[in-house]
């Protein structure tokens, strides 16, 4: 191993100026999604509009006998709205990686001296980012139209919490696709899928009430257990088990989420795009 | 310019877009697959709420076939307009806009052209949906399901190339696909009109588009088609479309001045 020279940084040094890296590109992703309506819809406008009509549209639901006890459906819709949101938010943050691929400003980035990985991990902080401001976009909706918090504040807290850490997983899938793909409209493509996992999951209505082959796959889904971990503090009390489930769920599909951005960045770096 | 000539125009346009369809398969991908999926997991999600007193069906996959129908219309409208704001950055539409055609022979081939591509998605909905069980409304049931989806294409292509006119850029789709996704599903979308709650009730109630379902809805869960179902929709959605197509015309005589 050869002795470090003098001018070359420590790892003190390393990590703030990644760090940095990180910080500046998350700011950059946010800014980018607030001046693009077709990014900034698909997070805010869309689930908000769904939100609404769901809420009205089928809130007779709790009247259903097996419906579990809730206030109102808005207490119950919550929380699909806010990861809704944040799956999308995550293939908005991979169609922006991709934009930024196409039109070589990525590469840019890659040839600077700065970890590769801060580069992504830029991109997923600004995805969380959004994904903490969707969650009090919500809540402040939620609380503006009757619904109740039974948790309260500490509830509010682990809310933010699980959807911005659900941010970082799903954003890693768009930003897998984004970076093995090279193009926006493959992960464009993303959003049906996007759909097809919320309505597989009990994020529009309660996991026991879905029609087959829906309810089988719901009980197994991730998506339910993270989808549980954000709205048992609006309907109930987080239970430390359900708290398990949902950071479990989370870390599961963010560790095969990263782990394959990784890998699809190792590949784009060695074969040069 | 002769009639002859404002139909060869118009047909060239629509070949246009039809050959899009033919050289890019994926463009038309997720205008077939977003009603489809919304159409099996609405249907999955909600299939419950037919359990309701007052939900007088023995099956949500009737009850929701017409939304997805008109979704699957709205979404493929609301692509001209993004096409055609595609084609104004690129400046493919100046090119159009200097040759003699007049401007509403452009206009025809614009969203006659999303009344024929919104046959595709209803084509996939329908296979799908009787293949699981939807009732079969019969030939005429499915003559006026037909009619009225071509004429939702018609309307959304006429508002999307409405908005694409003005705001000249393609960041203007969310505009274009909200307000129809809004129009579709202020209606009696997920439940009877007595079973929907709060604001949607009122607004469901005098939204026309409701009048466009109900028209479509007869033949899937109703006691048949009749002509007192028939007529309220079909008027609802022409003078819509008439409307539409007045502010889209407008639209397209400004662009040139």
């Amino acid at each position: 191993m050869s002795p470090r020279s003098a001018s070359e940084p420590g790892p003190a040094a390393r990590l703030l100026a990644n760090l940095r890296v990180i910080g500046a590109l998350g700011r950059r992703s946010v800014a980018q999604t607030f001046r693009r309506p077709q990014l900034m819809a698909p997070i805010l406008i869309f689930p908000t509009i769904l939100l609404a009509i769901q809420t009205a549209g089928a809130g007779r639901a709790v009247d259903l006998p097996q419906f579990p006890e809730v206030n109102g459906f808005l207490d119950f819709m919550l929380a699909g709205a806010m990861i809704q949101a944040t799956l999308l938010a995550g293939n908005s943050g991979g169609i922006a990686l991709a934009v930024d691929l196409e039109i070589g400003f990525a590469d840019r980035l890659f040839a600077a001296p700065v970890s590769r990985y801060s580069i992504i991990l830029g991109r997923l902080a600004g995805t969380a980012a959004l994904g903490a401001l969707t969650a009090v976009w919500f809540i402040v909706i939620g609380l503006a139209f009757g619904a109740t918090i039974e948790q309260g504040v500490p509830g509010v807290v682990m809310m933010i919490l699980f959807v911005s850490l659900s941010a970082i997983a799903f954003g890693g899938i768009g930003a897998a696709v984004a970076l093995r793909s090279g193009s926006a409209s493959v992960v464009q493509g993303l959003f049906p899928i996007v759909f097809v996992i919320l309505f597989l999951s009990n994020a529009f209505f309660p996991a026991n009430l879905l029609l087959e082959p829906a309810k089988t796959i719901a009980e197994y889904n991730p998506l339910t257990f993270i989808v549980d971990g954000v709205r048992e503090p609006v309907v109930g009390s987080l239970t430390p088990a359900s708290f398990a489930e949902a950071l479990g769920s989370i870390a599961l599909v963010g560790a095969i989420s990263l782990g394959l951005s990784a890998l699809a960045l190792r590949r784009r770096v060695r074969l040069g795009g | 310019m002769s009639p002859a000539a404002d139909i060869a125009t118009i047909r060239a346009l629509v070949r246009r877009a039809a050959n899009e369809i033919l050289r890019v398969p994926g463009a038309a991908i997720p205008g077939v697959l977003a009603p489809t999926i919304f159409f099996l997991g609405l249907s999955a999600v909600f299939g419950n709420l037919i359990e309701l007193r007052g939900f007088d069906v023995d099956s949500y996959l009737s009850w929701l076939i017409p939304i997805s129908l008109l979704q699957g219309a709205g979404f493929t409208g609301a692509a001209t307009g993004v096409n055609l704001a595609r084609d104004i950055e690129q400046g493919w539409f100046d090119r159009l806009l200097v040759s003699p055609a007049p401007r509403p022979v452009l206009l025809a081939g614009l969203v006659l052209s999303a009344s024929l591509r919104s046959l595709i998605p209803a084509a996939v909905l329908l296979t799908v949906g009787f293949a699981l069980g939807a009732h079969w409304p019969g030939l005429l049931g499915l003559a006026i399901a037909v009619l009225l989806v071509m004429g939702m294409g018609t309307l959304a292509a006429c508002w999307s190339v409405t908005v694409a006119l003005r705001f000249k850029s393609q960041s203007a789709a969310p505009l274009m696909q909200a307000v129809m996704l809004v129009a579709i599903l202020t209606t009696t979308a997920y439940a009877p009109l007595e079973l929907l709650t709060g604001w949607l009730q009122e607004v469901a109630r005098y939204n026309p588009i409701t009048q466009v379902v109900d028209a479509i809805r007869q033949g899937f869960v109703g006691e048949g088609v009749t002509l007192a179902g028939t007529w309220p929709g079909v008027v609802a959605l022409a003078a819509l479309v008439a409307a539409l197509a007045a502010l889209a015309l407008r639209g397209m005589r400004r662009t040139a001045y």
